[in-house]
């Protein structure tokens, strides 16, 4: 194994934790915000995708607009919309009632809530395999030809989505530390009854929060989407981040992106190096596997609040 | 009127211990169990058996281990799926492997070893609790999904990774019928029923309720919470480890790997906490409810369909499963947050009194 060749590993594991952050952040912001533990991100980032994938597909049937560029705006807009929706009567038709309730109801109830948008997510748009495309070259490039030879091959798909979830993490943590809503909901996430005895309305918030959630669900959508097709398998990406959640805790927006990258490039290297040996497939459960030991020496995970126990 | 203590004096500590203090709680359990040896037997025909009868009391007793874990020590599992998995996979190979090796052995080798690996995955709940440790125990399961894949000495090195069991039989007596199979998955369900009873009642059941409420508490009173929720994961992944077993070797017969998915993991949490956590009575509510509905829903469905005069197609009837499914589990625990179990405790305590309510 060249220098090279493990670098390029590493990259390819860098991007793909940063795509696995993108889906752990969804997790994050809403337990942040309402203590529940979203089991229904999966099913939320395929509802999103299907939706996106379907609406880029009919709006030029129905209104004749030609340009990719527009009908993929278009679509992206009326998915973003229908999230909002789907945030909206989240909030309004099932977690309104669970207030106070303990985690593991709530944790059920998300689970309920997946299964739901599962089947009405396929229902409405169909349950084939359908494709996004938003114009990402898929084209490799080669890098730092002139420091190692052959150089270090790089999928130009994956540094785009890298940038694209690069780019709305900053949006997101400028949003929740600059403006009065983000401090609003920094205030519900630290103390539920502190925050509204001061004012701030919890409904509206919580409705942000998933609306919030709704929208990086739909773009780790559209980025997955287009690498892998959007299909059921798609929810699968949740369980892969749930340890990327464990690992950098569950209360942390750093932590979520700092755990995506060190799983993304754990599970690639534990492939490379790890896979031949033990007959491959390992990826899946060596993040797991990772973040069990790492909570092994660090229950709260990287970021995590410390948890204290009061009798 | 007919259901109250009233007359029934305790005049021993034994008698006030037993297991149904109320006698008429007594002769409820044994008629009912009378009936599912006797009644059943006389009224059901081979389809509903398979449909109906065997998975429900397969996963009745999954559901019955996993609410040891999660309704009396509060360890909450995500991986009970796996816990099945190794299980069935053990027992298969205790049973393949040795020659002339009896089924019941062959179960309950298969549940130690599933106790073994609930054990070490059980390790982690040591340091984490609540969701974080529903998280852990994802491990147990993409990590069995992966062994039992890949690692072909487990599947005795079967080329298409599914494996199968033929010629079962306990003391001389095939288990091939439907009702063969109804009957032996009914004894093991009421002995393991029993003593997880019993056991939940004895010294070791109040240790891990104890963990349940408060650890640190429990703690602090002189509960070892190493050895109370490791027994806890011990038992638990025991009874689900035979329940695995016989969800291979009786109802399916032939299996791979993907039949212990994380999916399974997830309906047998389902039962659980729509059956009641805490409550041996709610794991049979739960595994009713999860292995009814589905088929109720198959059959309903595509009724309802030709009366709106539309054709109702498979892949609208798995679809609208899905989405009945999610809701009816939301609307559950919006309405009744403990389960069908709490109903039936509201329905015996209002019985008392009837019909004169104060």
């Amino acid at each position: 194994m060249t220098i090279a060749s493990f670098l390029e590993t590493l990259l390819g594991g860098l991007m793909v934790g940063m795509l696995y952050s993108l889906v752990a952040l969804g997790f994050v912001l809403i337990y942040k915000a309402s203590g529940v533990f979203n089991f229904a991100q999966g099913a939320m980032v395929l509802f999103a995708a299907l939706a996106m994938a379907r609406f880029a597909e009919w709006i030029p049937a129905w209104t004749g607009i030609n340009n990719p560029v527009l009908a993929n705006l278009a679509a992206f807009i009326v998915a973003g919309a229908i999230m909002f929706v789907v945030a909206w009567l989240i909030e309004r038709l099932a977690l309104r009632h669970l207030v106070n309730q303990e985690a593991t109801t709530l944790l059920m109830a998300t689970l309920g809530i997946s299964y739901f948008l599962d089947g009405i997510g396929q229902t409405i748009f169909g349950s084939d395999i359908y494709k996004i495309d938003i114009g990402m070259p898929k084209d490799p490039i080669m890098a730092f030809e002139n420091v190692f030879e052959g150089g270090i091959l790089i999928n130009k798909e994956d540094l785009y989505a890298a940038l694209i979830a690069a780019v709305l993490v900053t949006l997101l943590s400028v949003f929740f530390q600059k403006t009065a809503t983000g401090r609003a909901l920094r205030a519900v996430a630290d103390d539920h009854q502190a925050a509204q005895s001061i004012g701030i309305p919890l409904n509206r918030i919580w409705v942000i929060v998933w609306c919030v959630a709704g929208v990086v669900a739909l773009v780790a959508g559209v980025i997955w989407g287009s690498k892998l097709g959007v299909q059921f398998s798609l929810t699968t990406v949740a369980m892969r981040a749930l340890p990327v959640v464990i690992l950098g805790g569950l209360t942390s927006v750093p932590g979520a992106i700092l755990g995506g990258l060190i799983i993304g490039v754990g599970e690639k290297l534990s492939e490379v190096f790890l896979g031949p040996y033990v007959g491959g497939g390992i990826e899946i459960w060596f993040a797991y596997v990772l973040a069990l030991i790492f909570l092994l020496f660090r229950p709260q995970g990287l970021f995590g609040e410390k948890i204290i126990d009061r009798v | 009127m007919f259901y109250r203590e009233n007359g029934q004096f305790k005049t021993t500590y034994r008698a006030d211990q037993q297991i149904f203090p109320i006698a008429q709680d007594r002769w409820a359990v044994l008629l009912l169990i009378a009936a599912a040896y006797i009644v059943v037997p006389m009224l059901t025909s081979g389809y509903m058996y398979r449909a109906i009868f065997i998975p429900f009391l397969i996963m009745a007793l999954a559901a019955l281990g996993v609410n040891i874990l999660v309704g009396y020590c509060g360890q909450i599992s995500l991986g009970s799926g796996a816990f099945m998995a190794v299980g069935a996979y053990a027992a298969f190979n205790f049973f393949v492997r040795i020659p002339g090796m009896p089924l019941i052995p062959a179960l309950i080798l298969g549940g130690l070893c599933s106790s073994v690996f609930g054990i070490l995955f059980g390790l982690p709940s040591l340091r984490v609790k609540g969701l974080y440790l529903a998280v852990a125990t994802l491990a147990a399961q993409f990590f069995s999904d992966w062994m039992f894949l890949r690692i072909k000495w487990f599947t005795n090195d079967s080329t298409s990774g599914s494996v199968s069991v033929t010629g079962l039989q306990v003391f001389g007596m095939p288990i091939d019928s439907p009702l063969s199979k109804y009957l032996f998955c009914l004894t093991i369900l009421v002995v393991l029923a029993l003593l997880s009873k019993n056991l939940v009642r004895s010294a070791i059941g109040r240790e891990w309720m104890a963990i349940r409420d408060m650890d640190v508490a429990a703690a602090v009173i002189g509960i070892r919470p190493m050895y109370a929720k490791l027994s806890a994961f011990a038992v638990s992944s025991f009874i689900v480890g035979v329940a695995g077993a016989l969800w291979g070797f009786v109802y399916l017969s032939a299996w791979e790997p993907a039949a212990f998915s994380v999916d399974l993991s997830f309906k047998l949490l389902f039962m659980v906490i729509i059956g009641g956590m805490g409550s041996i009575m709610g794991s049979f509510f739960g595994a009713a409810f999860i292995v009814v509905l589905p088929i109720a829903l198959n059959q309903f469905l595509p009724l309802l369909g030709s009366l709106a005069g539309i054709q109702v197609s498979t892949a609208v009837t798995s679809h609208a499963e899905l989405i009945i499914f999610g809701a009816l589990i939301v609307w559950f625990l919006i309405v009744e947050p403990h389960g069908l179990a709490k109903l039936w405790s509201i329905g015996k305590q209002k019985l008392r009194l009837w019909p004169f309510p104060h």
